[in-house]
């Protein structure tokens, strides 16, 4: 079990969290504009890197807000946590962008 | 091959077993296939066993990161059933069913199918409703599944107690009788003994690190032990497909979550068929080395870590003790994960890809066992003919663009 580090609340068991997935879809501005392989990429394709993943959790049990978390998949260390809306942090981006991933 | 008989294992217990052949043989890779398949997992395999069978395409070479059968093969909890709600969905999973009636012959391998019965537990009127309109669903495809009432559950699964005054009373239960379990290993091993056989090379510890294209066309790959130039590749990778679709250049509509199972201390025969219950999330059965081969869930964010959470056997050994109050002292024996490869729609890929010559065969997430035989056969035809069988046809990458999915997450065991 994880142990979450809520930027609310301080740490606390995983069992109190809701994974929310891959953070940082954008959904499409115009989606009359998009192809069908362009609507299926925001809908159903994702990254689903072998390394750092960047991800969305909700605190359902404590505080109740959802905040952003960047994890290794590998061994699911926990590498940062940021808020909702906020880029990742420079060096994990540039961590994942050399592996290819995100 | 040496084909293995009563007549064999009786000349080779005069010599003590020291001299038996190996079963299959370990040869260094090629420079040049025209078939490569990644993944010497049971999938992987029986692809090759039937590319090399039934579409004469000998020049041939199974690649496995580490041993076969390592993965996802050696980690599940072989339940075997075709009981699926949708017509595409029975019609893929009863091609495998019948394939495995066969199979020990087939392959001349004793893969110990055992078609003791799958029975899924009905806790509410909301599982009565949707386990019966499976039951009338899976009779209009020919498929076997059949209604119990809670005493008749009870008198074909003796340890379930059916008391009423349970957090999850049993309300009933569909039977597949046809559906059972077989021996995980032997799947593999009798697949890479028979392909070898027909002289498909199986080379273990050989990581793809690269996929080499020209163009919209595949024309190679790196590997660990070297290059290798290939006319078709087919990638059956389970957890890893989003590795590889990611070194041929496009993205897959999967996500890769731990699936755990544990294993109990060995007792004597006491558990005669396989049970599942979605709602109180346990599935069981018990193997014939006398363990309790038992089902849990998948942890709740996308990992590769092979462990899983506390949590999620807890729950499960909550809902096997509730269910089957007689195993309460069982002491558990190991645990794992293997890391399943999940769809939005539960149901698989088995097709072409936006890379010619590149064939995908995943996403079968929580439940690909199964379908070992009938994935493999179906995916043979498909890199052969560079077209998919009519079974597998419907489950084409392009569903995802098309919006034709095929929704099978009430059919999954596990909870997703």
């Amino acid at each position: 079990m994880l142990r979450i580090p809520c930027p609310f609340c301080g740490p606390r068991a995983e069992i109190e969290f809701r994974c929310g997935g891959e953070a940082h879809i954008r959904r499409p501005a115009d989606p009359d504009a998009l192809s069908d392989a362009e609507w299926a990429d925001y809908l159903f394709m994702r990254g689903n890197p072998k390394g750092v993943h960047f991800e969305r959790w909700f605190h359902a049990h404590g505080c109740q807000r959802w905040f952003n978390l960047a994890r290794d998949t590998v061994g699911d260390r926990i590498l940062a946590v940021y808020a909702m809306g906020a880029e990742p942090p420079a060096g994990l981006r540039r961590e994942a962008e050399v592996r290819g991933d995100d | 091959m040496r084909r293995y008989s009563i007549f064999t294992l009786a000349r080779n217990a005069l010599t003590g077993h020291r001299d038996w052949p190996r079963a299959w043989r370990s040869p260094e890779p090629r420079s040049r296939y025209r078939v490569v398949i990644v993944g010497g997992g049971g999938h992987g395999l029986a692809t090759a066993y039937y590319l090399a069978k039934e579409h004469g395409i000998r020049d041939l070479a199974v690649l496995e990161k580490r041993w076969l059968g390592g993965g996802n093969t050696g980690r599940n909890t072989t339940i075997i059933r075709s009981n699926y709600l949708h017509d595409e969905s029975a019609a893929l999973y009863d091609h495998a069913l019948r394939l495995w009636a066969g199979l020990s012959r087939e392959l001349n391998f004793n893969v110990m199918y055992s078609d003791r019965g799958v029975m899924m537990l009905a806790h509410n009127p909301h599982d009565v409703q949707i386990f019966k309109r499976h039951i009338h669903a899976n009779r209009l495809n020919g498929i076997d599944n059949e209604w119990l009432t809670p005493a008749e559950a009870k008198a074909y699964c003796p340890p379930l107690s059916i008391d009423r005054t349970a957090r999850y009373p049993v309300a009933g239960a569909a039977l597949q009788r046809r559906g059972g379990v077989a021996r995980h290993d032997a799947v593999a091993w009798g697949y890479a003994r028979a392909a070898d056989s027909l002289g498909v090379d199986i080379i273990q510890n050989c990581e793809v690190t690269a996929i080499r294209r020209e163009g919209d066309r595949v024309t190679g790959i790196e590997t660990t032990r070297g290059s290798i130039a290939v006319e078709k590749l087919g990638i059956v990778v389970a957890g890893h497909s989003s590795i590889l679709a990611e070194m041929a250049g496009f993205r897959l509509p999967i996500e890769s979550y731990p699936l755990q199972a544990l294993v109990s201390e060995p007792v004597k025969p006491i558990f005669p068929c396989v049970v599942m219950s979605n709602t109180v999330h346990a599935y069981i059965s018990q193997s014939d080395k006398g363990d309790l081969v038992i089902g849990a869930g998948t942890d709740q964010y996308v990992s590769y870590s092979q462990r899983g959470g506390i949590q999620v056997i807890e729950h499960t050994l909550e809902a096997i003790v509730e269910l089957f109050p007689i195993f309460s002292r069982m002491r558990m024996m190991r645990q794992w994960a293997g890391i399943v490869d999940v769809t939005p729609d539960r149901s698989p890929i088995i097709g072409r890809t936006p890379v010619r010559g590149l064939y995908i065969n995943c996403g079968w997430g929580t439940g690909g066992f199964k379908a070992t035989p009938g994935s493999g056969h179906l995916f043979a035809w498909t890199i052969a003919r560079d077209e998919p069988h009519p079974v597998n046809a419907p489950f084409d990458l392009d569903r995802f663009a098309s919006g034709r999915l095929i929704d099978e997450a009430a059919a999954a065991a596990v909870a997703h």
